[in-house]
């Protein structure tokens, strides 16, 4: 066989989960010394190809992996991370693994001390033998001196700027002697633009060493810049492998969002900006951890459907937690003609808005409480709906929430045994239909709907769309819809604006190709598309 | 195809599941000591008055960990805070030389604004500890015991019913025999084949369960069940998740201090100094016992509960007597099963 070349070769790599299948047929050969790329949208399953190389405990207590993989020409078995390590597969993590108060050497050296037999530690053991400090540096200023870094080794990793200890987890992983396949995990995410070059550097550096670089981004220019060959994966397919010379950007946008138009469950009105914009978001800003936004302006139109999409992490889920008051937020937010109050949930909901919460098991519901009080309680709450006065004390008026809660569960098709059974009971799909009915019940003029068909399976999402779709119809709802999935914002919205880095990257229409779609998700600049 | 039979016997083990191992041991356990304690002759008829009056006795004192675990600060181990409200409550009363039902509906009325201020003051403290409010509970209910016993030793009060004869401060145990002693045991109480009924008792504790139920059926106590079920929920509906667990504590800080004055009219003293400090903790495995966890509890776990301990704890001393001479056993039983189950309930929490 000639894939004694290869340094890793993985073939025909699958992986279901519980009889879901996310991953299938995925073939991945690199030589020693090469850059290689591998691109996709959220999901595509490129963590879970990861989780595959590293032994990770969540494949293998789910029933193991499909396929084989070779090391240098060797099949291995890899059941741990640990025997990762030992094959010589490395990985620098998206977040930094170092312990701040320790030196750069110690954290490099970390576990893998250099030490010196003493008096003590030849009676008690090895693990008392004193620490060989200068070997230590030497070994930690030659991992240093590979990436170019001419920080001083006994500096302490606090205090150090972000892009610092990014290098150091690479010096640590360098500094490994039997390194082979190092697997760089969305490094460039948190990294500013001159450190992100500083890295692309870095990663020549390194191949130049002989070492294999596996490079995970959805930077696409990145991609470009460093990698000999390029994998894109969607919907845990492989749908390309290509040359770096045979290929460009659009090409591979293209690839990654796939021409997967769902079925178009509406057609987009081309007339909903004659309308007056309903909403007007001016330079809005929340600071939601891992979804951040800054200064979006945005319109939207009485009676549309506007879809907010774009990668995790780019800030689309941002926008409604922070009008909605759920984060803290600045700017100015105008709904038909009051001052929206930010930072205030209950100001939101009394001026009309409501919202559906991507975290549905977290946020959305009570999960040991009835259909009935979760569908009733943010009602009862706001608007003082379904409570009995007797002076100044209240009672809950049982059975308007019952009439109520029959009436929305035959209305919105929720299956369930009845509205007494507890949210934890529904399948995914219905307690959807459930927080899209608490919503409902505030008799919202906008309303916003987070992720709504995450975690829910094929046949259900199609009616959770459905449903959104309807009251839209029927009760000229505008809808904002948040969806890191391009295909069902295409499928129902009017307009869909795509957010990357936190920012407005622009507006597009669901007929618009792919090509567009993928540039603008990636953060390119497409003037010439 | 599921048919309808094994569906019924999954409800059947869908209901014994809920029930709970514990709770069924705890019941064969009970039911046992029953069985022996009619073998070895002793009057049945007066355990289960006994049960009665210490179910009554207790059961306010138990009721008052439910607003707690409802608002999700957990089981409520400041209970000594309450107590020592209602303690004071008390006190206050005998000091103005009140008597009969005026003085212990008089001491119910001197001890709430008491649990209105700590309950408040605790609660706020609560919100700054959140994650680890049973572990801090436990101790500010010790460390509010001993401040009480500085502050016990050198109350001004006078009346000769309770002050040393000598000096200053309040004796250990108070008598309220010409007080309000059975105020309530004896309302309306009848006998029925030989088992005393004390139903002035048992009307209190109910119409307490009431109140209780009326509360978390307004728009305030829904808002703090959802803020303790699921705080983000509750926020996201405009909630003030921290200004409802200040509620639940003042609320079931004021059962406290009711639930002590209860005790205690049956009990026939009030007990001041170390005496409240491990009534918390006796509460708590009663309202366990009675199934409920440090997230859920309903009415239902808290009178079970608070039967199934007591019964318990009754049948227990006279059984073990006859059984063996040692003195303690009794007491030694009652600790190992009290701490038995909170041991068991937080470990059950602390799996999910």
């Amino acid at each position: 066989m000639s894939n004694e070349a290869f340094v890793l070769d993985m073939q025909d790599i699958g992986k279901e989960y519980f009889g879901n299948r996310v991953l299938s047929a995925i073939n991945l050969q690199l030589k020693p010394g090469e850059i290689h790329g591998i691109v996709g949208e959220n999901g595509a399953g490129k963590s879970t190809l990861m989780n595959i190389l590293f032994g990770m405990s969540v494949i293998h207590s789910t029933g193991g992996y499909e396929g084989k993989i070779r090391v240098s020409g060797k099949e291995a078995q890899i059941k741990s991370p640990l025997d990762a390590m030992n094959l010589g597969i490395g990985m620098v993590h998206q977040e930094f693994m170092l312990i701040p108060g320790y030196t750069i050497t110690e954290n490099i050296k970390l576990n893998r001390e250099i030490t010196k037999p003493n008096l003590a530690s030849r009676i008690v053991g090895k693990r008392y033998d004193t620490l060989d400090v200068v070997a230590m540096r030497r070994d930690a200023r030659k991992a240093l001196d590979k990436l170019d870094m001419s920080i001083d080794e006994w500096a302490t990793i606090a205090g150090l700027p972000v892009g610092y200890m990014q290098f150091v987890e690479i010096a640590r992983e360098l500094d490994k002697t039997n390194l082979k396949v190092l697997v760089f995990d969305e490094p460039t995410a948190v990294l500013t633009e001159s450190e992100a070059d500083n890295l692309l550097d870095a990663m020549r550096v390194i191949s130049n060493h002989g070492i294999a670089i596996l490079f995970i981004t959805h930077r696409l220019h990145e991609i470009m810049t460093v990698c000999e060959n390029i994998t894109v994966l969607r919907d845990g397919k492989m749908v390309a492998q290509r040359k770096k010379d045979e290929t460009n950007i659009y090409e591979l946008a293209e690839l990654m969002v796939g021409s997967r138009v769902g079925e178009v469950m509406r057609k987009p009105r081309e007339d909903v900006t004659d309308e007056k914009p309903i909403l007007t978001i001016r330079n809005l800003s929340v600071e939601m951890p891992g979804e951040e936004v800054s200064n979006v302006s945005l319109d939207i139109h009485k009676g549309e459907i506007i879809g907010i999409g774009g990668l995790a992490g780019q800030g689309k889920i941002g926008v409604a937690n922070g009008i909605m008051g759920l984060f803290p937020a600045e700017g100015e937010v105008v709904f038909d003609g009051k001052q929206i109050e930010l930072n205030n949930p209950t100001n939101a909901m009394m001026n009309s808005l409501a919202f559906v919460s991507e975290d549905r098991r977290g946020v959305g519901l009570l999960l040991d409480s009835s259909i009935e009080n979760n569908i009733a309680f943010t009602a009862i709450q706001r608007q003082g709906k379904y409570l009995k006065k007797f002076g100044p004390f209240t009672q809950l008026d049982k059975a308007a929430v019952r009439q109520t809660a029959d009436r929305m569960i035959k209305e919105l098709d929720i299956r369930c045994t009845g509205p007494t059974q507890i949210t934890r009971r529904l399948s995914g799909g219905n307690q959807q239909k459930v927080c899209i009915a608490r919503a409902l019940m505030l008799e919202p003029k906008l309303l916003f709907v987070s992720e709504p068909t995450r975690g829910i399976d094929v046949g259900a999402k199609k009616l959770v769309l459905q449903t959104l779709v309807e009251l839209s119809e029927k009760y000229g709802l505008t809808v904002v819809m948040t969806s890191s999935e391009l295909a069902e914002l295409r499928s129902v919205c009017d307009r869909i604006a795509i957010v990357t880095e936190g920012k407005i990257a622009g507006i597009l229409k669901p007929t618009d190709t792919d090509v567009d779609f993928g540039l603008m998700m990636a953060g390119e600049k497409h003037d010439n598309a | 195809m599921i048919t309808p039979d094994v569906r019924r016997f999954g409800a059947v083990k869908d209901t014994l599941k809920s029930f709970g191992l514990p709770r069924i041991i705890i019941v064969v356990f009970l039911v046992l000591l029953w069985a022996i304690s009619m073998f070895l002759e002793i009057p049945f008829p007066q355990l289960l008055s006994d049960t009665l009056v210490r179910w009554g006795m207790n059961g306010v004192l138990v009721l008052a960990m439910m607003p707690s675990i409802l608002a999700g600060t957990g089981l409520y181990f400041g209970l000594p805070i309450g107590i020592i409200c209602g303690l004071l409550g008390g006190v206050i009363a005998i000091e103005l030389n009140l008597v009969g039902i005026t003085a212990f509906f008089a001491a119910i009325a001197f001890s709430i604004p008491f649990a209105f201020v700590l309950g408040w003051v605790y609660g706020f403290m609560l919100n700054r500890i959140k994650g680890s409010e049973m572990t801090v509970a436990t101790y500010v209910g010790f460390s509010i015991v001993s401040l009480m016993c500085i502050f016990w030793s050198m109350a001004p009060f006078k009346s000769p019913a309770m002050a040393w004869p000598i000096g200053r401060g309040l004796r250990v145990t108070i008598s309220l025999a010409d007080r309000y002693e059975k105020v309530l045991n004896n309302f309306l109480s009848f006998n029925i084949f030989g088992i005393m009924i004390p139903t002035g008792l048992i009307l209190f504790l109910l119409l307490m369960c009431l109140i209780v139920v009326l509360f978390f059926n307004t728009k305030t106590g829904i808002a703090l069940k959802a803020g303790g079920e699921n705080p983000r929920f509750a926020q996201s509906s405009g909630i003030n998740v921290d200004t409802m667990r200040i509620v639940g504590t003042i609320f079931s800080t004021v059962l406290g201090a009711i639930g002590i004055l209860v005790y205690s009219q049956s009990f026939g003293f009030i007990q001041l100094y170390t005496a409240p400090l491990f009534m918390g903790f006796l509460a708590a495995a009663a309202i366990l016992i009675g199934g409920a966890s440090i997230k859920k509890a309903t009415i239902l776990h808290v009178l079970l509960g608070t039967f199934l301990f007591q019964g318990l704890l009754v049948v227990a001393l006279p059984v073990a007597n006859k059984v063996a001479t040692l003195g303690s056993l009794a007491e030694i039983s009652r600790i190992i099963v009290s701490n038995g189950v909170i041991l068991y309930a937080l470990a059950q929490h602390s799996g999910d």
